[in-house]
């Protein structure tokens, strides 16, 4: 069957849009179409701009003669990405998923929308998400959860469920998400498509609504890693307005397409053995040894390895980021924006009322952790001592790249879980980012790119990931595990 | 072994500004009780030669030279206020 528009890769679209095969308008009505017959069953979206998409697409139709003469179509000119919704869109209402910023319009664009907006993107809508980025599963949103295009009793992963959702059933081009335990590459995982997290620091977080600050990371969601490494390219640099931003005003612009179509021949591929649970599942744990004996054959190496630190990391994690969250959201106090409580008498009520009613239920036991964790008594037992252990994890992942050039692990312990299956059971949930979180501890990139489908024809994601600002090896690796692996399915069936 | 108690609970919702009545006082006790037992896990690592990591970027003292800028104008800053007066953020009275 042959595929609609609205499931092409952004640099296929691109290629056609210059030479005048395809309009901007026909691209969004694709779009718009899909949006018509598949979101409502899937409710990625919190707020679709269709009438905003047609407008900007016949805009740029409208000049495109003129802008093609002058070579000023660049790569994501006129497509249509979604944004998630803890990315602030000047004048569009950006909630987080919760009812404490339901009705929060920013008054300025995050830095990586300025950069979209000066190369042309359309905002085909706000991707819906856990509540605050916190989830891994998007039945966090206050707004209703996301169900995963595949299979719509299941999740689509989180806490960027929406945007993953849209770009596996082409409801979107590509889109941004937010990554801080795993939020962008589980989802990716479970969605079938490519996600990636990349280096901390590499892209301004100015403009994202915090969660830890020492983890967030906003990345992309694309079809393929071309478009990965295409629209790192645009999003990527040094800000002015982010003091944890690499690089400086000087720096030149980076072109991570170089990185594509190169040999893996010789590169080192390291397997943490402590990222092969035993809760990792028998078809995930198939296809990525698979994907592992395609890389030999094209000239890798692969070799089990220890970094025995990893085995701490979710706990690492589930005391550091809820610290870090506790700080972050004590800004949400019903004072200069969002929900306020109106039956307050005084000023602390009025803030422990709009919290307790504005939070939901995940969002105030990660603030409560956090809380404990950082409190006098309690500080150097938790919050100190994960931060030790932190050290620990940092290390052994210097170690490791010291003889590796990658390393390798399946994304997501599990292909998507049914909606409702382990809501109940915070632990249970957090051990979703089993193999992900340690990414973040680091500071490291990380991709989720599709290693095929499981017999119930569930998505199975496969990650890659590197050193410190070496998102060269993880675009080589990705992209030649991409050709050799030749995923090529999409939920089709959304549509018949 | 119990790692954290409801008065705990109710010392931390006061420093976390939040408030839970009696029934949800007694199950996010029980949560945090799970999760804390198993975060402890960290007190086996041996970290006595190590230093903690706040942050993974060797950074410090990022600063911007001191020159005035444009900021916010004071309307797009009370732009979202669920209520103002006389140019500033209108709140009950502090108890």
């Amino acid at each position: 069957m042959e595929l609609p528009l609205n499931f092409y890769p952004a640099h296929k679209l691109n290629k056609m849009l210059r030479q005048k095969q395809v309009s901007a308008s026909e691209i969004v009505d694709a779009v718009i179409c899909a949006i018509d017959k598949a979101e409502a069953r899937m409710h990625a979206y919190l707020r679709v701009e269709s009438k905003e998409m047609a407008q900007a697409a016949a805009g740029f139709d409208s000049k495109s003669d003129a802008l093609a003469k002058n070579g000023s179509i660049s790569d994501f000119c006129a497509i249509p990405i979604a944004i998630k919704d803890n990315i602030c869109t000047k004048g569009i209402t950006t909630t987080c998923a919760s009812k404490i910023l339901s009705n929060y319009i920013p008054v300025y664009d995050a830095t990586v929308i300025k950069r979209l907006k000066a190369a042309g993107y359309i905002l085909s809508g706000k991707a819906n998400m856990d509540e605050f980025a916190m989830g891994s599963s998007n039945e966090n949103s206050y707004f209703g959860p996301v169900k995963n295009p595949w299979d719509l009793e299941r999740v689509p992963g989180g806490s960027s469920g929406g945007p993953a959702a849209s770009v596996a059933a082409g409801t979107a081009i590509c889109s941004l998400g937010s990554d801080t335990g795993g939020s962008i590459r589980q989802p990716a995982s479970l969605c079938g498509v490519v996600g990636l997290k990349p280096t901390y620091g590499l892209v301004s977080r100015y403009g994202l609504i915090a969660f830890a600050s020492s983890l967030d990371q906003i990345g992309p969601f694309t079809r393929d890693v071309e478009d990965s490494a295409r629209l790192l390219n645009v999003i990527c640099g040094w800000d002015e307005n982010d003091s944890t931003s690499i690089g400086s005003a000087e720096a030149g612009s980076q072109d991570y397409t170089k990185y594509l179509g190169c040999s893996i021949k010789g590169l080192k591929i390291g397997v943490p053995k402590e990222l092969m649970v035993k809760e990792v599942d028998g078809e995930v744990r198939q296809k990525v040894n698979e994907a592992l004996a395609l890389a030999e054959s094209a000239g890798a190496i692969v070799e089990e390895i220890s970094l025995p630190s990893l085995e701490y990391a979710l706990s690492v994690y589930y005391i550091i980021a809820p610290s870090e969250a506790s700080s972050n959201l004590s800004r949400f106090d019903g004072v200069r924006y969002g929900y306020r409580n109106r039956d307050a008498a005084t000023l602390r009520q009025m803030y422990k009322k709009s919290r307790a009613q504005g939070f939901g239920p995940e969002v105030k036991r990660r603030i409560m952790i956090g809380t404990y964790s950082l409190s006098a008594g309690y500080y150097d037992a938790y919050y100190e001592k994960a931060q030790r252990v932190r050290t620990l994890i940092i290390n052994d992942f210097n170690n490791a790249f010291k003889k590796y050039d990658v390393l390798i692990s399946p994304t997501s312990p599990s292909t998507a879980f049914r909606i409702g299956e382990k809501a109940g059971d915070p632990l249970k949930m957090y051990m979703s980012d089993i193999c992900t979180i340690p990414v973040n501890l680091a500071g490291i990139p990380a991709i989720s790119i599709p290693a095929g489908l499981s017999s119930e024809g569930l998505p199975v994601g496969l990650q890659i990931i590197a050193d410190t600002l070496r998102e060269d090896n993880i675009f080589r690796m990705a992209h030649a595990l991409e050709e050799a692996i030749g995923f090529d399915s999409h939920p089709m069936y959304l549509y018949k | 072994m119990s790692f954290i108690s409801k008065d705990d609970v109710r010392h931390v919702a006061k420093l976390a500004e939040l408030e839970f009545d009696d029934a949800e006082t007694d199950k996010i006790t029980s949560e945090l009780d799970r999760i804390l037992g198993h975060v402890a896990a960290i007190s086996k690592v041996d970290t006595s030669n190590v230093a903690p990591t706040s942050h993974t970027l060797k950074i410090s003292n990022v600063f911007r030279q001191d020159v005035k800028k444009e900021s916010l104008s004071a309307d797009e800053a009370l732009s979202n206020a669920p209520e103002e007066q006389d140019g500033g953020f209108l709140v009950p009275k502090i108890d």
